[in-house]
């Protein structure tokens, strides 16, 4: 709804630059000027490294290994379609890039505004046994195709009794904070469909994981949705395979060992974690296990719990508001599995309870200060 | 005989009446299957030398019904009839009547299809022959016209303005106007202050037109402590109770079916005003239109759906976005007044508002306007559009020069000079760099509006977020920008 669809490109915008030759503004002092969102990010990207057997690989940014995870998916797979607002010229986060000269009108092409209209389309696809892989330009505006998804994707297989599925969809949205964004273009609405039997939900953190939880979707005989913060797109840089490579899906990855919390986050709240986890390291002397979960349906339970019995302690961050956000979901099963090892109370450092503002996101978002100060208080429990 | 007969027919037939010409009675003279499509080929070439060989207006069908045995037994049906036909006592038991629909009858198989009708015309003042009628009208209304004039140009100079400041990171994001300044213009000034705008997000000049200070733009598009919407939402999000021009949400369409329930409620108020809701051709896609469209009809709600046709959705060009007759082919689908205007042609719009408002107001009913447009601009700050049209597409476009040519109509009958233009644009630009700079070094509302406007009254635990905010914030004070926000 799609479009929606207001920042199309996000280029450009988080750099400030004041150039006045020129310019019908009057010359003006760049401290004198107020823009407390824009220029921000309120994390420090930390790359995966490129992993070990996967052959060749190649420095990309996030929109690029997606683009080169949807080429090869689709020449593996000669049903493969991929669609989706605006995608023909590249999309506007650059995803599909020279697919449509590569792989044709029929394969690679725009839909009408309409994000209902693309997920039932998309599922029709599925049910013939070709593969669908559509693009909802914005998490924000998947709302429209709430029904085609929860009832419909999702559900197709159990009301058959296993005759008919859709698990040849795969579902792409861009997803979260990118520091101006507001109410529509930041939300990260991955717990409505955590909250559906049916749907498989992932998160990548980075070129990587983009690329190979992609691939693993479009491979997955389950209809799946893969939520991209959109604020990696660009400035997310890792050495990438480029071959076919996949992620497992329901498997997390610790990605900084540690003794004494368990820090457990998604997407760019992954990030935000480790440099917590540097800096409590390096102010409190507190150690921190790193949990990026990935999968956010099905989750990988027996990681989070492994590392808690550890530790004894969880905090769990996402930017999402706090009632009912996954980590609600975690801290229930977390308590029930690890009750007898845990020395302080499971913390959420979530989005507040509230709808995603603009001005205000410095505010808003679970930031370092915030994870912290969060380690401060359980490890001092 | 029977060709003679059935002439005779069309002969008589000169009005609309449905003519029916059974030729079972002469069945006789049929003997062979052969002979059928013979006497089928002699009517039409008779008609054609009448003259009377227009399809539309005068089919001839040739049915013929072979019987138990063929060849033994079959009778021949030659029906000749303008259009349908209605009545069904000649064929057996009557029908019971169909709902909604006519009940015209065809035994011609036949898909019907976009190019089964004419296209809509698209209503134009400029150039055509009531064009001089049109031009009277400007000096008796002049006020109002110098006012849709200086409007247009203020969106300009504020569009320039806000664009280049977003590119220079003042404004975290701009959509310019550019193109759609007529439409905007044109239609707002045909409603009044109390009618009800529900607008997507690139209609700047209706609320302009209504009011709107260029200072509140200003204070919008920087999220001050001025903003009314208290910083909450991206740039061009205008809204205004006291001008009716319910808030913009960046999410497509979902105006559409809130205009027409707003229409339904000012209806039951008899209250005497309309809703007029704006959206995009790319819009109308989605959903959500559909579902007022119908709930507009069916309801019967005073509202006018103006469709601003820009020809694009961000990339995707109108050919990728429907088919058939455009936007306007679908009201009466949905049993809506329609028409389509030139949107480039500041008369046509405006009369065609004007003539809407009094329609939904004097019936009821909604009203759907398709505004042809070109949408010069990027779609927002955040589109390159050289990414997927060419400057030669938009050069074309802007050959058309709407406001130039309002300008020159303007001059034409004394209403307007160089001079003044110049004054004007002058004063204008300053009015708007003085209020940018206002707006600019204003501070931001204070921080703890994240948590105000959720619920009417806050509950407990969003209260308690709020103080554990507060007292964070307290203590990693040197972490948060907090001097760029209102103190208490």
């Amino acid at each position: 709804m799609a479009t929606s669809k207001f920042c199309s490109r996000l280029r450009n915008v988080t750099r400030l630059s004041i150039t006045n030759s020129g310019s019908i503004f009057p010359a003006v002092a760049p401290s004198t000027i107020r823009h407390a969102g824009i220029g921000r990010t309120h994390f420090t990207y930390a790359p995966e490294s490129p992993p070990t057997n996967s052959g060749d690989t190649q420095e990309m940014n996030m929109f690029k290994a997606i683009n080169n995870g949807l080429a090869l998916s689709m020449e593996a797979d000669e049903s493969a379609v991929f669609f989706g607002e605006d995608v023909a010229f590249g999309g506007v986060f650059r995803c599909s890039m020279g697919l449509q000269e590569r792989f044709g009108k029929d394969r690679v092409f725009n839909t009408p505004l309409c994000e209902q209209g693309i997920v039932g389309f998309g599922i029709g696809i599925a049910n013939m046994g070709s593969t669908a892989i559509a693009e909802i330009q914005f998490a924000d505006y998947i709302f429209p195709a709430f029904d085609q998804l929860v009832n419909e994707a999702a559900k197709m297989r159990y009301r058959s009794g296993g005759d008919y599925d859709c698990g040849k969809l795969t579902v792409r949205a861009p997803c979260g904070a990118v520091g101006h964004g507001g109410l529509y273009h930041s939300q990260s609405p991955e717990a409505y469909f955590a909250h559906t039997p049916g749907l498989k939900v992932v998160v990548p953190r980075g070129p990587i994981k983009a690329k190979g939880l992609l691939m693993s979707c479009v491979a997955e005989p389950d209809p799946c949705i893969i939520f991209e913060p959109k604020i990696l797109y660009r400035a997310a840089v890792e050495e990438v395979p480029i071959g076919r490579y996949v992620t497992e899906i329901g498997k997390a990855e610790i990605v900084r060992k540690g003794t004494d919390v368990t820090l457990v986050g998604w997407g760019t709240q992954v990030h935000v974690l480790i440099e917590v986890a540097n800096l409590v390291e390096e102010k409190l002397g507190v150690s921190c296990e790193v949990i990026d979960l990935v999968t956010i349906l099905p989750w990988d339970v027996d990681a989070v719990s492994q590392s808690v019995k550890k530790t004894g302690r969880l905090i769990i961050a996402h930017e999402a508001p706090l009632t009912c956000g996954f980590g609600s979901e975690i801290a229930a099963t977390i308590q029930e599995s690890c009750f007898l090892s845990l020395e302080a109370p499971i913390q959420r450092v979530t989005g507040w309870d509230t709808p995603f503002p603009h001005i205000f996101e410095p505010f808003y978002l679970p930031d370092k200060w915030r994870c912290f100060d969060a380690v401060k208080n359980i490890v001092n429990y | 005989m029977v060709t003679q007969q059935c002439l005779q027919f069309v002969h008589y037939s000169s009005s609309s009446t449905c003519v029916v010409v059974l030729a079972s009675s002469w069945s006789h003279e049929i003997h062979t299957p052969l002979h059928c499509f013979s006497l089928y080929l002699q009517l039409y070439h008779s008609f054609t030398q009448l003259r009377l060989s227009n399809w539309n207006c005068l089919h001839l069908v040739m049915r013929v019904t072979w019987a138990k045995k063929i060849f033994n037994q079959f009778s021949a049906q030659c029906l000749i009839h303008k259009g349908n036909f209605t009545t069904s006592a000649t064929f057996g038991p009557s029908n019971p009547k169909f709902p909604i629909i006519s009940n015209n009858f065809t035994d011609e198989l036949k898909f019907t299809n976009a190019t089964s009708y004419g296209s809509i015309p698209i209503y134009r003042i400029l150039g055509s022959a009531t064009e001089d009628e049109a031009m009277a009208n400007i000096e008796l209304e002049e006020a109002k016209y110098i006012k849709m004039y200086k409007d247009m140009v203020t969106i300009t100079v504020m569009d320039k303005i806000l664009y280049e400041s977003q590119r220079q990171g003042r404004i975290s994001f701009y959509m310019t106007n550019s193109g759609e300044e007529t439409v905007q213009i044109g239609t707002a000034a045909a409603l009044s202050l109390n009618d009800v705008v529900y607008a997507q997000y690139r209609e700047a000049g209706v609320l302009l037109w209504r009011g709107f200070k260029l200072k509140q733009f200003m204070n919008q598009c920087y999220g001050n402590c001025e903003d009314i919407g208290k910083g909450k939402q991206m740039p061009v999000h205008y809204g205004s109770k006291e001008l009716n021009f319910v808030t913009i949400s960046s999410p497509l369409t979902t105006q559409l079916p809130q205009a027409v329930g707003a229409a339904y409620a000012l209806k039951l108020a008899h209250s005497d005003r309309c809703v007029a809701v704006y959206f995009g051709e790319g819009a109308a896609s989605e959903g959500d239109a559909h579902a007022a469209f119908n709930f507009a009809a069916t309801l019967d709600c005073p509202v006018i759906f103006i469709c601003r046709n820009n020809g694009y959705a961000i990339s995707t060009p109108a050919r990728e976005q429907y088919k058939g007759d455009g936007i306007a082919a679908k009201g009466p689908a949905y049993g809506i007044n329609t028409i389509r205007v030139d949107g480039n042609d500041i008369f046509a719009v405006h009369n065609a508002t004007r003539a809407a408002k009094e329609w939904t107001l004097a019936n009821g009913k909604p009203v759907l306007i398709e505004a042809m447009s070109y949408r010069i601009g990027h779609h927002s700050t955040s589109d390159d559009s050289s990414a997927y049209r060419s400057v030669s597409e938009i050069a074309e476009w802007e050959k058309l020069q709407p406001i130039a040519r309002f300008r020159q109509c303007l001059e034409k009958y004394g209403l307007w000079s160089e001079e003044q233009e110049k004054e004007f644009v002058s004063s204008i630009k300053k009015q708007i760099l003085s209020d940018f700079a206002a707006a600019e070094k204003n501070v931001k509302p204070n921080w703890k509006e994240v948590f105000t406007d959720v619920y009417y009254n806050m509950p407990d635990h969003i209260k308690k977020q709020s103080e554990a905010m507060a007292k964070h914030v307290d203590q990693y004070k040197e972490h948060y920008p907090v001097e760029l926000y209102k103190q208490q």
